[in-house]
């Protein structure tokens, strides 16, 4: 009587609190590695993708009319106050005034339709004087090509934590 | 099976990282000069001070040379020194050439930089080195004309009552008298001298 009880108890699939069948062992294994999948792979690719730009210049342009938006009361940020490059990839810092009167733009003042073209040879943090900013001050900071995976990384997670905080 | 799977997950890496370095660009080498270039680039804003010779120091009577233009106070104890010790490492690796390359240092302190203390600080970084004073106003147009900014601030070191925060960059003039070039401090002196060369090819 008993063994018999406790064949058909066997035989009863596991069900959870809501009486709903519970997923086998398997079924929890499959499901743990595609999660473990899902958050690896974005890593792994963020690690092992190099890091290439379509050209080596960082362009930050005065586009046409800025100052007489600016006049009319238009606060618009058109320089961030820190700027990041990349030795030998993204290392060219160019400024572009397309208005059509001079602006202070970065480090220096750039007549109408003139531009600056600053190469970054080395990792440096480089300050400059700013009027068009609240601190009053430009950073540039040029990092060294991040060539290992963990360098990729760290480098892709840091830009995303910047994008993240605005500018 | 387990091990071949394991083999590949170490390989498939190494060999991603094999295809990245067999195939990246390498880097192109610079053209042109090496520091900040304007493009297109203008007449050098003109200006007529006092010179630390005791002459009327304008920058049209410098044509044919190729002029540093350095803004700055001979008070200052962080960035000037540092940059005035630079040129004059630049200077000694220009050689003879050095005679064709002019340095204006425009003071941003009218009140304390005389001619004659400017003379007395810049020759102890080279002889041949020029000094600019003027009243407020001049130096503030010159200083408007560049793009310069300059504040005075409380100084750290008490004795000097007050320091000038400043644009720490430098400029180069070519022999026309266009404005070519900007440099930013801490650029490496070989890089200076590679962008006077230049400079100075050009317009001979």
């Amino acid at each position: 009587m008993s063994s018999t009880a406790a064949g058909a108890l066997s035989d009863v699939q596991p069900r959870d609190e809501d009486g709903l069948p519970a997923p086998s062992r398997t079924r929890r294994r499959r499901l743990f590695g595609i999660v473990v999948g899902v958050i690896l792979t974005p890593v792994v690719c963020a690690a092992m993708w190099p890091v290439t730009f379509d050209s080596r210049e960082e362009l930050f342009e005065i586009p046409k009319g800025t100052w007489a938006r600016r006049m009319a009361g238009e606060k618009r940020e058109i320089l961030p106050s820190e700027i990041h490059l990349l030795v030998g990839i993204r290392n060219v810092l160019m400024l572009k005034n397309s208005d059509d009167v001079p602006q202070i733009f970065g480090p220096t003042l750039l007549m109408p339709g003139q531009s600056l073209r600053i190469p970054f040879t080395r990792p440096s943090e480089n300050y400059f004087a700013c009027t068009a900013h609240a601190s009053g001050q430009l950073i540039v900071v040029v990092e060294a090509t991040p060539i290992w995976p963990w360098n990729r990384l760290s480098w892709r997670v840091r830009g995303m934590l910047r994008r993240l905080s605005g500018p | 099976m387990k091990k071949t799977l394991l083999v590949g997950a170490l390989l498939l890496p190494l060999a991603a990282l094999g295809a990245y370095f067999a195939f990246r660009r390498s880097p192109r080498a610079e053209e042109g000069l090496r520091c900040g270039t304007f493009e297109p680039a203008r007449e050098a804003p003109a200006f007529s001070l006092d010179g630390s010779d005791g002459k009327k120091l304008s920058l049209r009577d410098h044509l044919g040379k190729v002029v540093i233009l350095e803004f700055g106070f001979t008070f200052c104890d962080e960035v000037c020194p540092v940059t005035l010790g630079h040129l004059t490492e630049v200077y000694k690796k220009l050689g003879s050439a050095a005679s064709d390359v002019h340095l204006i240092f425009v003071t941003v302190d009218p009140e304390r930089d005389s001619p004659e203390r400017l003379r007395e600080h810049l020759a102890a970084f080279n002889p041949s080195f020029l000094g600019a004073t003027g009243t407020p106003g001049e130096l503030g147009a010159v200083q408007k004309a560049y793009g310069v900014v300059a504040k005075q601030v409380v100084s750290r070191n008490p004795a000097q009552g007050y320091a000038v925060e400043h644009s720490s960059s430098l400029y180069l003039i070519d022999r026309q008298g266009k404005l070519r070039g900007l440099v930013p401090f801490g650029t490496p002196a070989d890089d200076i001298v590679h962008d006077l060369e230049l400079l100075l090819r050009k317009g001979s």
